[in-house]
């Protein structure tokens, strides 16, 4: 088409010098990177609120939240598209708030794609390294490499047009894998995958966090993406960071309902009810429901007699059989969804939907009552009025 | 097909029919009337039916005419200079200009209003500036102790005087339709540039210019057009000359009608003219359709993928 450019050196005017050329000093090793502060408001709405964060240098960090809670934004900021309201932002113990994004030496998946439109897919693929006047006979090798572990081989002489939404997602992932960045960001790359392509593409992902020794840092809305490749997880709601951690200490220790709801699939039921006391035992009683907590669990809550809380309980938690110290609880079945290797259980107690895991070798009729046991040591207590975790 | 419904279906062409009859009439009927005329030796005290039939004759005698080839040369020579001035500096305001600075509206708006005023007024407005003594520019070159210049009185001079007026009047066009083609641009791709490591110059070259190469070349097909059928800023400041050297071609029409009273010849002139601009028209319509055609090839294989 005879108006694209060609990328030929004779063509490229202009400076090159300084593409590249991220600061000596983070060149060789990661830089550990560092959020101090940090906000970010649009007019008069404030979408950051000062926001401290540290990403260990090679770590694999996953930024998860709902929807509009600012997970782009932050991305963003690190990687200088948009403007700090305040705050900075360090790379290692260097202030790089005012560098361009060209001089941080990172690559980044869009959530848009963001495809140049104009070029082929090989071209996209290939658009920094062309820049940096890399040997063509290396781009060749790397754009085919990578498009071959996408997938996308057989695209290359397509232009972004012609191409559906989950094969320019690839795309646009393909582009950062070529690049030889430190710090590669991820803006909910696996979003318009179909579910297989999704798994994957989540395999992939995980066998490079485990070979490549790169800053990686993740967003997506996903918590079983975030569980799966996140060395630690960061869980954002409205700006602010509930919790961060190893997808373990955030399953078995989140500090907030919040995060006990939002980690975890499916996800957590609640309960609400009153801790009372009786023969020097401790239960939580509420609507259809009168749950003794186990000794260690009635300890932490001596102080807070009487006191209004959300019982956490996981779908996991529910047994058929009860053991002797197990809670029982009376639960009307709803519906049965069957997955195959086990089923959940849509039950209801009072007015509360109740989830339940259930191994599907022992058939459940619908609409009877069913009484289910409850592992104790695994139920969780919270604050009713501030979602903390007691 | 019963005959109701295809007297159904014939319906709206029958509405259309009398304004459709109308419109190529109105429209072909002078373009009739002056290929006829070209093919004649008619004069303008002549009804046309006395006029003498002379063939090809108009057409051959131009061919070998000297005066008109000039012509026909200064028409080139000028479109040529003007257009491409006007895309360099159109784009380039354009690529400076676009950004979300205070002031930039209003900036814009005045970059605009050369190109609402009328062609007779400019060319006025630019002769008197062009003054040999009390213009402006000589004004103030004398001022500041340097030789006037032969603006209007040169022929290289004058050349380059009706060149800065047309590309004073006409760079906002190029320059309006291009800031409107880089606000249009994805602004994602422009970001994926930059973190890709593009300076401000490689996403100019790279991002920016090839995707507003299809408004360019409307721009520029639309311009070049136009500037082949300029004619009263010309008229008025320099009325072709010196000699011959800012008569183009169609101020030469104009004079050979006026002037010369040989209007088969200026039919014959105007013709030539209107085969050059067909041709200009032809290249922009397949240029448009070649791109419509793409996009819906595109557009299908997405669905297929
Ligand atoms: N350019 C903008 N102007 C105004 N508000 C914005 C802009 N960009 C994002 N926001 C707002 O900031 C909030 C966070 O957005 P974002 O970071 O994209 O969320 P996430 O990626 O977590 O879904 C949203 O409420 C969004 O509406
Ligand atoms: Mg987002």
């Amino acid at each position: 088409m005879f108006f694209e450019f060609s990328f030929e050196p004779v063509v490229c005017v202009g400076s090159v010098k300084g593409v590249t050329a991220a600061p000596d000093d983070w060149e060789d090793t990661l830089p550990t990177i560092r959020l101090e502060q940090v906000e970010k408001s649009y007019g008069a709405v404030r979408v950051l609120p000062p926001l401290d964060l540290t990403m260990d240098d090679g770590e694999f960090t996953v930024l998860v939240g709902p929807s509009g809670c600012g997970k782009s934004t932050t991305l963003r900021i690190l990687a200088g598209l948009e403007d700090l309201s305040g705050g900075e932002v360090y790379f290692d113990e260097k202030p790089i708030g005012h560098l361009p994004p060209k001089q941080r030496d990172l690559a980044m998946v869009f959530q848009d794609y963001a495809l140049y439109p104009h070029m082929n897919i090989a071209r996209n693929m290939s658009f920094a390294l062309r820049l940096k006047r890399a040997p063509a006979s290396e781009i060749d090798e790397k754009v085919k490499r990578v498009a071959n572990m996408l997938n996308i081989g057989h695209l290359l002489d397509r232009k972004p047009a012609e191409l559906s939404g989950g094969q320019r997602q690839r795309v646009a992932m393909g582009r950062a894998l070529v690049r030889d960045a430190s710090t590669f960001l991820f803006d909910e790359p696996l979003s318009n995958l179909d579910a297989k392509l999704r798994a994957k593409m989540r395999t992939e992902l995980a066998e490079m966090r485990d070979t490549l020794d790169k800053n990686m840092i993740y967003v997506t809305h996903d918590q079983i993406e975030a569980m799966t490749l996140g060395d630690r997880i960061v869980v954002m709601s409205e700006g602010l960071i509930q919790q961060q951690g190893t997808p373990e200490e955030l399953f078995k220790t989140p500090v907030n309902r919040f995060v006990a709801g939002f980690i975890g699939s499916p996800t957590m039921n609640f309960l609400d009810g009153t801790i009372i006391t009786e023969k020097s035992k401790t239960f939580v009683q509420g609507e259809g429901f009168k749950i003794a907590l186990p000794a260690a669990t009635a300890r932490i809550l001596e102080s807070h007699a009487s006191r209004d809380v959300t019982l956490g309980i996981r779908p996991s938690s529910f047994t058929t059989k009860p053991a002797k110290s197990d809670a029982t609880i009376d639960l009307r079945l709803v519906v049965s969804e069957y997955l195959g290797a086990q089923s959940t259980l849509v039950t209801r107690c009072g007015d509360s939907d109740i989830l339940v895991e259930h191994e599907s070798a022992s058939p459940v009729k619908s609409g009877g009552m069913l009484t289910f046991g409850i592992r104790t040591n695994e139920i969780m207590v919270f604050d009713k009025t501030t979602g903390l975790r007691l | 097909m019963t005959s109701v419904s295809r007297i159904n279906r014939l319906t709206p062409y029958m509405f259309l029919a009398p304004a459709v009859v109308l419109l190529v009439v109105a429209l072909l009927y002078p373009i009739g009337y002056m290929i006829y005329a070209s093919f004649l030796d008619w004069r303008p005290s002549q009804y046309i039916g006395e006029a003498e039939f002379v063939g090809l004759r108009n057409y051959i005698n131009l061919w070998n005419d000297e005066a008109f080839r000039e012509s026909f040369g200064v028409t080139l020579k000028f479109a040529a200079v003007v257009v491409t001035l006007e895309m360099f500096i159109g784009v380039g305001l354009a690529l400076l200009l676009d950004r979300n600075l205070r002031g930039m509206a209003a900036l814009r708006t005045i970059f605009i209003l050369p190109m609402m005023i009328a062609p007779i007024v400019v060319g006025l407005m630019w002769r008197y500036m062009y003054h040999p003594t009390v213009g402006i520019f000589n004004r103030t070159l004398k001022d500041w102790g340097f030789e006037p210049i032969p603006w209007l009185s040169d022929g290289t001079w004058s050349f380059v005087a009706v060149i800065i007026a047309d590309v004073w009047q006409w760079t906002p066009f190029i320059f309006i339709l291009s800031l409107a083609a880089l606000q249009s641009l994805p602004q994602s791709a422009l970001e994926a540039a930059e973190i890709d490591g593009a300076t401000d110059w490689q996403k100019v070259w790279h991002i920016k210019l090839p995707l507003m190469m299809p408004v360019l070349i409307v721009a520029l097909l639309l311009r070049l057009i136009d500037a082949f059928k300029v004619l009263e800023v010309i008229l008025v400041m320099t009325n072709g000359g010196p000699g011959l050297s800012t008569e183009i071609l169609s101020l030469r029409i104009y004079r050979t009608a006026q002037e010369f009273q040989e209007l088969g010849v200026a039919a014959a002139m105007s013709n030539y003219l209107l085969i050059l601009l067909i041709i200009l028209t032809t290249i922009m319509f397949l240029y448009n359709k070649g791109a419509e055609n793409r996009a819906e090839r595109l557009r299908a294989a997405a669905q297929e993928a």
